[in-house]
């Protein structure tokens, strides 16, 4: 059985000069920016604030300088994360690109395509979604049917991929396409390929209304859409380890437990205006939960800068993050006789309106609940 | 990464062996009957286990919240029924007020937040006088460490048996002994405590023992759940091998992880910032707490009619869970306290304030 330590890991003292750097930055570029906007956390989308927080270096701070990266080690990448995200910056522009599709392709790509590509990343100017569910093939991921054909010179993609946050704006997506549909095993013949969305034909993108209206996420469809030879990522057929290995990335970081950050404020303001025992023990509790999840995060950041592969703490964190992130909305509910609105609500209404409605997706998005608790119960040796 | 001292890794092996060998069934049903658990005490004692937190030039073994917590942890993971844990915070409590503490069991009084005890000088030495209840251990022990308060400074006192009188014998759900003890009686010695330590810190202090007892009952809690669910076959299969049983072990597993994470991180902090770690002390109580109450909730379905018996051993875990995690300050009392203290600060303050305590 898997051990379920967390040793504490203080961060180290080096990080507070990035911590004082980004929040400088965020008090130059974010001064009035509202509290029901920053209620977006990572899903709020700005391309010119994300190339100012490239122009700033934030951006690829881990990635090596040869590419444009910064360097950096994993623990001042955190607080640059955690304090955009503690600010409710609107981060969702670059955040997959600088997340995971950098690292990716530094890890599996051709060197043409990281002097390409990952530069720009870090400049903030080369924005990424990712292919990966389809409308058949969602917790199932190894059922995909989406189609990369040989022909001269490259691949003609065939297939629908769907929820793909962004794709109606950003510049590349990294699909998960089938390369080999002979393969015996569904886990092989998958690879992994990289899709220009702006400069390729045979691309249509549907915006996907959310609850709320809002529209982040897409279906894609491709039509005998060409891709040139080179963009194909990592080896052909290894498409299924390199996505879980990617999928690693997108699990521990503190967006999986900070995106209900802003209502907490609220409700700390709202309380700290008039306290009683139950709010004032809403807020402890919620404070209590934000503090351990947040070691718990910071341990698994020191795994991934001593090289280990912390996956199922991964999972464990982002089990118990959104669990957490859920109970926020619900906890601020029961504490004050609000009836929340987007429109006329104060700040505390309107953030609870939107963390209301946003609350669904935080289990769903990057592998759900009931796959997350599955990757734990291996590791407790039940499968 | 591991970034545990020597004096914690050899602790944690000493103390785990000691109790693995010497806990079992027969031990704690006794226990629960009253019976005297003096053997298992010795061999406690001769390890020097219940003075991990007084110094070596105080005779103790001179380790700091870090050390003191896989010794607790160990406590609670194998339901040890006796009172070290209780004895741990004596011999911290004495040696701040520069005493010595004695060999044989001793316990701490008062463990309830609103209850005070006086000491007055009385010929050459001091007489205590009082009452204080839900004492851990009171009708077991030779004495006790006591906080009072002598002219309105705060002391403590190393207390004779005879200087109280057990006026209720009470018992937390687990069976432990909580007793109501009346005191008028002269004291071994007293000593002053330093100004920084006054009695929120030493029920915080015991909400951290508390809390760390819980995470370790919490580790053996899955550790025997899972064994239970890999034994127990139903519709031809272990039962383990159900998604239903899977899903709800895992949210098992990280309530274990975040109560162990919280533990191990106040520990660290008490052993940081010294009396400034309110915080991470409340945290600790708050997240463990929790965790027992959804902890003892899964593990009991998971073990079905089996697990409810007296029988079977998993309610010498789950009933010290349900008493733990009320005793010394329940997660309630800690959210509101923790949640007076920020909005005192208000909301600006919270996120400096958060990443400031690490």
């Amino acid at each position: 059985m898997h051990s379920f330590r967390f040793e504490p890991s203080p961060l180290p003292p080096e990080t507070a000069e990035m911590r004082a750097q980004v929040r400088n930055f965020l008090n130059e570029n974010l001064a009035d920016y509202p509290s029901a906007l920053r209620a977006r956390s990572w899903a709020g989308y700005d391309a010119e604030f994300s190339a100012k927080v490239g122009q700033a270096g934030f951006l690829g701070l881990t990635y090596p300088e040869e590419y444009g990266g910064h360097g950096r080690t994993a623990f001042e990448r955190y607080v640059m994360l955690e304090e955009m995200l503690a600010a409710g910056a609107p981060v969702s522009a670059h955040w997959i690109a600088d997340r995971q599709s950098g690292p990716l392709i530094l890890k599996f790509g051709t060197e043409e395509m990281k002097r390409r590509v990952v530069p720009a990343i870090a400049r903030g100017e080369a924005f990424f979604c990712i292919g990966m569910s389809e409308p058949d093939s969602g917790s199932d991921l190894a059922s995909i049917r989406t189609k990369a054909t040989r022909t001269d010179g490259g691949w003609l993609i065939n297939g629908t991929k769907v929820w793909t946050s962004g794709a109606h704006l950003v510049h590349y997506m990294i699909a998960l396409v089938r390369t080999d549909p002979n393969a015996e095993r569904k886990h092989d013949g998958m690879s992994q390929i990289l899709i220009d969305l702006r400069n390729t034909d045979g691309i249509s993108i549907r915006p996907i209304k959310n609850l709320a209206g809002e529209e982040h996420f897409n279906e894609c469809v491709f039509e005998d859409a060409f891709v040139p030879e080179e963009n194909l990522i990592g080896a052909e057929g290894g498409g299924w380890q390199q996505v879980m290995a990617e999928l690693g990335f997108e699990r521990s970081g503190p967006e999986r437990y900070m995106s209900s950050y802003q209502l907490i404020f609220e409700l700390l303001n709202e309380v700290s205006k008039d306290t009683s025992a139950t709010g004032a023990a809403a807020v402890g509790r919620l404070v209590a939960h934000l503090a351990t999840l947040r070691n718990m995060s910071i341990t698994v950041a020191a795994k991934l800068q001593a090289g280990e592969d912390p996956a199922l703490d991964g999972s464990v964190v982002k089990e118990l993050g959104t669990l957490f992130e859920q109970s926020v909305p619900v906890i601020a509910h029961q504490t004050f006789d609000e009836e929340p609105s987007l429109d006329q609500g104060g700040d505390f209404g309107q953030t609870l309106a939107y963390t209301t409605q946003a609350a669904p997706s935080f289990s769903l998005r990057g592998g759900t609940r009931e796959i997350l608790r599955g990757i734990i119960a291996r590791g407790l040796g039940l499968r | 990464m591991s970034g545990d001292s020597e004096l914690r890794t050899i602790l944690g092996d000493q103390v785990n062996r000691l109790l693995a060998d010497r806990v079992g069934k027969n031990e704690l049903e006794s226990a629960e009957t009253g019976a005297s658990q003096q053997a298992l005490w010795q061999a406690i004692e001769e390890n020097g286990l219940p003075s991990v937190l007084v110094p070596e030039d105080q005779g103790g073994v001179g380790g700091g919240w870090d050390e003191a917590e896989v010794v607790i942890r160990a406590a609670g993971k194998y339901q040890a029924p006796v009172p070290l844990v209780e004895n741990i915070l004596a011999g911290w409590l004495l040696s701040h007020a520069g005493l010595e503490m004695p060999l044989g069991m001793t316990s701490l009084a008062p463990v309830r937040a609103n209850e005070a005890l006086s000491l007055v000088r009385s010929g050459g030495g001091y007489r205590i006088t009082g009452e204080a209840t839900r004492v851990p251990w009171g009708r077991s022990v030779g004495q006790l460490a006591v906080f009072c308060r002598c002219d309105g400074d705060p002391f403590v006192a190393l207390v004779p048996k005879a200087a109280w009188r057990v006026m209720l014998e009470d018992r937390n759900i687990a069976a432990e002994p909580r007793d109501t003890l009346h005191f008028d009686g002269m004291v071994s010695a007293a000593g002053a405590l330093p100004a920084a330590i006054d009695p929120d810190h030493l029920y915080a202090f015991g909400a951290l023992a508390r809390a760390s007892q819980i995470a370790g009952a919490l580790e053996s809690v899955l550790e025997n759940t899972v064994q239970y669910a890999n034994d127990r076959t139903q519709f031809g299969k272990p039962i383990g091998k159900f998604q239903a049983v899977q899903q709800e072990l895992a949210r098992m597993a990280g309530e274990v992880a975040a109560a162990g994470a919280a533990v191990e991180a106040a520990s660290r902090a008490a052993d940081r910032r010294q009396n400034d770690a309110l915080f991470e002390l409340a945290v600790a109580k708050i997240r463990a707490s929790e965790a027992a109450s959804i902890v003892a909730g899964i593990t009991h379905q998971t073990h079905g009619a089996m697990g409810f018996t007296y029988e079977h051993t998993l309610h010498f875990a789950t009933r010290r869970l349900w008493s733990w995690r009320a005793e010394f300050g329940s997660e309630t009392y800690w959210a509101e306290a923790l949640g007076r203290s920020l909005a005192a600060k208000g909301a600006l303050a919270l996120w400096p304030g958060l990443v400031d305590r690490v």
